[in-house]
């Protein structure tokens, strides 16, 4: 299955790129999408992380087509 | 209801009658209107600010607004409810975000808008990257809690 992965701000400034396509062949959590997309960076302190739009826990596990966005903590208002 | 995410400069002693006006529904009903503007201030954290860069994830931001106007209007009894927040590039005294709530009484009203624009500050995908006079940049990394301050 196909995961789309969205990076926002801070965060995509240093990853250097805002996107990421995975093609993956089993069930896995938020967690391991960012493993198996940044395999030498440790999870960031106070990482967000949003399936489809809607916020969600790193333990969530993903489906085929989900949009992930990691992100860090949110400054509008 | 509406929620509007502009590039452009807006007036919120504008957009509130026009909005206003436009929902039928409100005339002769609403009692109560309570109103929250929020302005990038010239400084922070102890710096002079020269002018900020607001990124947002378009599509979540908007959802994430509804569903925080959703929850105030399960949680009060409400007649309408606006929010409209700037994007792009921001200068000093410009307005950053409106947020508008219409009930027939005014606890309703404070409260509301007040819980909604709370929710905003940590739930809708919004981030602030600011410029300073003396030449840098920085990303705001959080958010305060309004209730603490």
């Amino acid at each position: 299955m196909t995961i789309t992965v969205h990076y926002f701000a801070s965060l995509k400034e240093t990853l250097g790129r805002s996107d990421d396509q995975l093609s993956i062949t089993d069930a896995i959590t938020v967690r391991q999408v960012w493993q198996l997309a940044n395999p030498e960076l440790p999870l960031p302190p106070n990482l967000l992380a949003a399936v489809n739009m809607e916020y969600v826990e790193l333990d969530h596990l993903v489906a085929d087509d989900d949009k992930v966005a990691f992100f860090p903590p949110v400054t509008g208002g | 209801m509406a929620v509007k995410i502009v590039e452009a400069a807006f007036d919120p002693w504008q957009e509130l009658p026009a909005y206003q006006q436009s929902v039928s529904t409100l005339a002769g009903k609403f009692g109560a209107t309570s109103v929250f503007v929020g302005t990038l201030r010239d400084f922070n954290e102890g710096d002079e600010v020269n002018g900020m860069h607001l990124e947002h994830y378009p599509g979540m931001t908007e959802k994430q607004l509804e569903k925080i106007i959703a929850s105030a209007q399960q949680q009060w009894r409400l007649l309408d409810a606006l929010v409209v927040h700037r994007v792009g590039a921001i200068l000093p005294n410009q307005p950053i975000v409106l947020v508008a709530v219409w009930a027939s009484h005014r606890g309703d009203a404070f409260d509301a808008s007040r819980f909604i624009m709370e929710a905003l500050k940590f739930q809708a995908p919004f981030w602030k990257k600011e410029y300073l006079q003396t030449g840098g940049e920085r990303w705001v990394l959080k958010n305060t809690d309004g209730y603490q301050l």
